[in-house]
């Protein structure tokens, strides 16, 4: 298995992890914000929280998750190596400088960075204290299946595997952990708002090169695809930034 | 001394091929003991060293640039002649062999000419085997443009960079004998003597440029693929760093220089813009295939060039040589453009230059051409002209980009201006059939050796010749010699000749260092390039020879009182380097004018004025038909030493393209 | 054509390869913008002669943009401000009069600098030798026309082919990467049936060379392709990647 070991630790080998990563970590921006758009129901954030114990329970997902969080992990590793040792390879830097490329393009780490230490704040206010905190909110939908009408209240004190979700008499009786209630209470200051909407933007600069980058490192470069995908990452790296920042902003405005 | 040629016996169709299976073979045991120095790592060079470490010999090879690629082979642009008759347009090794000697108006040897001529299709073959990236038709077999001097298309090209192309097949040849350990590369290395012991090459001595420090290298033979002395006119075509300082130390230590008076001057380079001018820039002549040469009826005619009406153009190669109009050979066609430039009808600032037109082929040939394979009824000037571009770019891209470069004009909207400037050097070191010089285990390959381009070369041919030397000569040859030298064992660098060598070459540097004079070396580069471009250069006359003599001795002698050379010999010093190599231009100067001298009658690159009938070359068969080697004596003085030339399969006549 | 020019030039001085180096600032004075950039270095040497000072060591050879020696970083760009040009064929008609023009060495780790603007890149010859060919003999060889090869493949092989190796894309590369290069060989060789038999060895042996000579990995940024003076496109660093691959994940060398 010496050769696995050799193709990996090539500067071409860490290059394919790191483009493997960074093009799975597109597909899980997409799938969590499908996620999060529920967060634009107006239905008590019943759909968002049901959500939520699906992604945080069901088996196949929590196996993805592994995948996702060591992608996280090797993604911003592998990043942050090649930055270090790309530096190396220029021990004199120059005085002057003009160079030829897209401003992102050059800097990578410094934006990957950025959004290395906006997930650490992001899952520290959200994924940790939904997994593990104690006294965390829940709450109680009361939904009438013939009219639609649905009926919330808080819980607390629960213990925090609790999780009830039936139907008995025309009505389905649902008790979930109210991470909506966490997400509403957290974007209704200004500061966190502005926080996750610049993150955002470096979230798109990172993606406007790193999603054609990770294409051409896997050799993807061909006269007929080349300018498609260009303008497909150009396109996903607007949008999906966009969208994710849309929601604190319209959680704070409403 | 009797010049032995050592030529075959037998036909000349069947010379080669017998002598291939006669030639002594050294045993594969053998050549592991056998070390050869190859100086020089262009075509010859590098394919000569790839090709005898591949055979099995230790090869360690030198070049003064920091890398074997960088050999001025590669800016090459038209091509390489090959008697493939791809084109079925009766080409064949005869016709290729006649042409090259006609073109060199009957100053080479029939024997070596037809060899080049024979391999010349081996070469091809290995080139595209490397991965050579040639010009290819859409079905995929290879394709030829026209060259001068011919009437048949034997070029084969890699758009306007078939030198870079073919050096780099030869570079990677090399490269992997380095990378196999067959080969020892000495890069920013300037061979500064040869050693001879027991009257045989042995070794050089050559300095580190990075440190200064001189090195001894043995080697049962030598080869030295040093290329021209074109820069010997400070002005040429050659590279900054193309220098005769090998060639000459060998010529010194008693290797016969040949007809150094042949020098080749190219009628399509980029004119001479102003003093502060370090070299010239040439145009392929492949583009004369493709562009008309014209100078205005009008003597002084300042109009712009597409203001003057067609019928006001002289189209004088058209005009004079019908048979082979724009491409006739080089030699022609620069002193035409000399002869229209004298007589004051040259164009541009300094009226030192002629126009070389591509309008009407961009329109007719290739604009209508293009237009009928689109369906295009009745294309429009403007149609035509677009959709000629792009056929002429594909073909010349690069060159056009390079003129508009260099002179800020757009050459596919005005016609280029061009005039000749030095090129190339057919005379070199006097070699054998074998390639060797007259010190017996030296030999001289590619643009370094006299032998198969007589008084001028065709265009496409140094490239065939280069590799031909070094890929299908020197492997066969040298076994020659070196079958003899199996039981001379390494001789250690500590021997006496060694140390002599080393001490000279010591003391001229610290002499050079010495004289603290005022003037820069290139202050007298370009002194001494100014008396050989007015007096040995396109046109030559008894008195501008003997007043040229007197004046590069002068020249020379304050060189040794005035130069300055800055800084010390022990550090990375260019100009150490240039002062070294002008040095040796300023002796070679006096020898090229010698036997320009000498050569009373005008052939080819040689024009005396005082030899020529209705402006065209005057040969003088009787009284000339040898090879003037000029043998080496204390203080430039040299001896004569002619090697007739044979014709026996080709009937001498007057040289006409018209 | 306008007049001359007066120009300030701020070039890198060291003397040798351990000793620190710094910027020294020269005047230049009537310089003619047909010049080329490196006559007016010559004519900024001639001058340093006169005064008895050391003139500055720079790269250079056949001075029509193909051998690839030289080699000037001058304002902040490999070659200068010119695209798909070579520092020799830079003229002074892209500067103006009054210009304070920056001038340095290419600067990575695996160039390192022997003097002034000249640098060591025999990195790259290294890199050619580890695999840049095609293993073939001389002599031993078919008839030219047996190998057909389509027009674009020809083509396409020669825009890779027409690499100079003059490490712009190296000093060109935020991360010093000598991708391009190393590319440029691999896919004009992977274009053409003669390199098949050897192009997985090629491509792993050319990589781990590239690796082992100190270059930077590429971040995709496209800075070498931009600067490099023959314009070679960033689709040979794609087909290289595909090579390497390929090789890797399916050739039998298993170290």
């Amino acid at each position: 298995m010496n050769w696995v070991i050799t193709t990996f630790s090539s500067s071409l080998g860490k290059k394919l992890l790191t483009a493997l990563t960074g093009l799975f970590l597109c597909t899980f921006l997409v799938v969590h914000l499908l996620g999060n758009l529920q967060l634009f129901y107006s239905d008590e954030g019943l759909a968002f929280n049901t959500y939520a114990r699906f992604m945080t329970t069901n088996p196949l997902i929590k196996t993805v998750s592994i995948l996702l969080y060591s992608s996280i992990l090797g993604h911003a590793f592998l990043g942050l190596y090649l930055a270090y040792k790309n530096k190396k390879a220029r021990p004199v830097s120059y005085a002057s400088v003009n160079n030829q490329s897209v401003w992102a393009s050059r800097n990578m780490g410094v934006l990957g960075t950025m959004i290395l230490l906006f997930i650490v704040v992001h899952m520290s206010d959200f994924w940790y204290e939904y997994h593990n905190e104690d006294g965390f909110p829940f709450k109680e939908y009361k939904v009438e299946l013939l009219t639609g009408k649905v009926s919330t209240s808080a819980k607390s004190g629960l213990d925090k595997g609790v999780y009830v979700d039936y139907v008995q008499d025309g009505v389905r009786t649902v008790i979930a952990k109210d991470l909506f209630l966490e997400c509403k209470e957290a974007f209704e200051q200004l500061w966190y708002v502005v926080l996750y909407v610049i993150s955002m933007a470096v979230l798109a600069f990172h993606l406007s090169h790193g999603f054609q980058s990770g294409f051409q490192t896997l050799g993807l470069n061909h006269k007929k695809y080349t300018s498609a995908i260009k303008w497909f990452g150009l396109v996903f790296s607007i949008l999906i930034p966009l969208a994710f920042a849309a929601i604190p902003v319209y959680m704070y405005f409403s | 001394m009797k010049l032995d040629a050592k030529i075959p016996e037998g036909p000349l169709e069947s010379k080669w091929t017998k002598y291939r299976s006669k030639v002594p073979l050294v045993n594969p045991a053998n050549k592991r003991n056998l070390e050869v120095i190859v100086v020089g790592s262009g075509l010859a060079g590098s394919s000569a060293a790839a090709s005898l470490a591949e055979m099995g010999y230790k090869v360690k090879v030198f070049c003064f640039q920091d890398s074997p690629r960088r050999a001025h082979s590669i800016a090459a642009q038209g091509g390489i002649n090959a008697a493939k008759n791809y084109q079925n347009d009766g080409d064949s090794v005869y016709r290729l062999f006649y042409d090259t000697i006609k073109g060199g108006d009957y100053r080479a040897r029939e024997a070596n000419v037809y060899r080049l001529a024979e391999v010349s299709v081996n070469i091809i073959d290995q080139c595209v085997a490397q991965g050579v990236p040639f010009a290819r038709e859409y079905g995929g077999l290879l394709k030829n443009r026209s060259f001068g001097g011919t009437q048949v298309k034997r070029t084969f090209y890699a758009a306007g960079q078939t030198g870079q192309q073919l050096l780099l097949g030869a570079y990677s040849a090399l490269q992997r004998q380095i990378g196999m350990g067959n080969v020892q590369m000495f890069a920013r290395h300037e061979m500064l003597d040869v050693v001879v012991i027991d009257g045989k090459a042995r070794g050089i001595i050559a300095r580190d440029l990075v440190t200064g420090n001189l090195e001894r290298h043995f080697g049962h033979a030598v080869l030295l693929c040093t290329g021209g002395y074109g820069n010997v006119f400070y002005l040429s075509t050659n590279a900054m760093g193309s220098n005769v300082t090998a060639a000459w130390k060998a010529h010194r230590k008693g290797a016969f220089f040949a007809n150094p008076c042949f020098t080749q001057i190219h009628p399509t380079c980029i004119p001479v813009s102003g003093d502060h001018q370090s070299k010239l820039t040439l145009m392929s002549e492949s583009l004369r295939n493709d562009g008309r040469i014209w100078v205005p009826k009008k003597a002084g005619d300042t109009r712009h060039p597409n203001d003057i009406p067609e019928e006001e153009r002289d189209y004088y190669l058209e005009r004079r040589y019908p048979a082979f109009g724009n491409l006739v050979p080089r030699d022609v066609a620069s002193r035409a453009a000399k002869e229209r430039c004298d007589a004051g009808f040259g164009v541009g600032n300094s009226k030192q230059a002629v126009y070389l037109d591509f309008k009407s082929n961009l329109i007719n040939k290739y604009g209508r051409a293009e237009a009928a394979k689109l369906g295009i009824q009745n294309p429009s000037m403007e149609k035509l002209i677009a959709l000629g571009k792009e056929v002429v770019k594909e073909e010349y891209g690069n060159l056009f980009d390079m003129y508009k470069q260099i002179t800020g004009e757009d050459p596919y909207e005005v016609p280029m201006r061009i005039y000749p400037a030095v090129h190339y050097t057919m005379g070199g070191l006097w070699v054998d059939y074998n390639l060797m010089t007259t010190i017996p285990g030296l030999y001289a390959l590619g643009e370094a050796n006299f032998s198969d381009h007589g008084a001028n070369r065709l265009g496409a041919s140094a490239l065939m010749q280069g590799l031909a030397d070094g890929y299908f000569v020197i492997p066969y040859t040298i076994g020659a010699y070196l079958s003899s030298e199996i039981k001379t064992k390494a001789i250690p660098t500590d021997h006496p000749a060694f140390e002599e060598a080393e001490k000279n070459v010591k003391s001229t540097i610290n002499q050079l260092f010495s004289i603290k004079g005022s003037k820069s070396v290139d202050y007298f580069h370009k002194r001494l390039g100014k008396i050989m471009w007015d007096k040995c250069g396109m046109a030559r006359n008894e008195k501008g020879l003997i007043s040229a003599i007197d004046e590069i001795r002068a020249l020379r002698a304050e060189f040794w009182k005035e130069v300055r050379v800055p800084g010390s010999a022990d550090e990375f010093n260019p100009e150490l380097e240039k002062a070294g190599r002008v040095a040796d231009f300023l002796e070679l100067g006096e020898l090229m004018c010698v036997d320009a001298l000498d050569r009373k009658e005008s052939c080819g690159g040689h024009f005396r004025e005082e030899y020529e009938e209705d402006g065209e070359a005057l040969r003088d068969d009787d009284n000339y038909k040898y090879v003037a080697a000029w043998e080496y004596k204390e203080n430039t003085q040299w001896n004569l030493n002619k090697e007739d030339l044979v014709y026996e399969n080709i009937t001498i006549a007057k040289r006409s393209y018209k | 054509m306008s007049g001359t020019m007066n120009l300030t030039l701020k070039v890198w001085r060291q003397k040798n390869k351990n000793d620190k180096g710094a910027f020294a600032t020269y005047q230049v004075k009537d310089i003619s913008p047909d010049m080329s950039f490196l006559e007016m270095f010559d004519v900024l040497n001639e001058q340093l002669i006169s005064k008895g000072e050391t003139p500055i060591a720079f790269d250079h050879d056949c001075r029509e943009g193909i051998c690839g020696m030289c080699s000037m970083y001058i304002n902040g760009r490999p070659h200068g401000p010119l695209k798909g040009v070579t520092t020799c064929q830079l003229h002074m008609r892209s500067f103006h009069d009054g210009d304070t023009i920056v001038v340095e060495p290419w600067r990575a780790q695996a160039f390192p600098v022997i003097k002034d603007l000249v640098v060591d890149r025999s990195s790259f010859d290294r890199i050619i030798a580890s695999g840049g060919f095609v293993s073939v003999n001389t002599g031993n060889t078919k008839d030219a026309n047996n190998i057909l090869i389509g027009k674009e493949d020809a083509d396409e092989a020669f825009s890779a082919a027409a690499c100079i190796g003059c490490g712009a894309c190296v000093a060109a590369c935020k991360n010093a990467s000598a991708m391009l290069f190393v590319s440029a060989k691999i896919s004009q060789l992977a274009m053409l049936p003669q390199g098949d038999p050897e192009r997985k060895r090629r491509a792993e042996n050319m990589v781990e060379t590239m690796d082992e000579e100190g270059f930077g990995s590429c971040t995709n940024t496209g800075a070498c392709s931009a600067e490099c003076p023959k314009e070679i496109s960033l689709e040979h660093i794609a087909r290289m990647n595909r090579e390497y691959f390929g090789a890797k994940f399916t050739s039998q060398n298993v170290k």
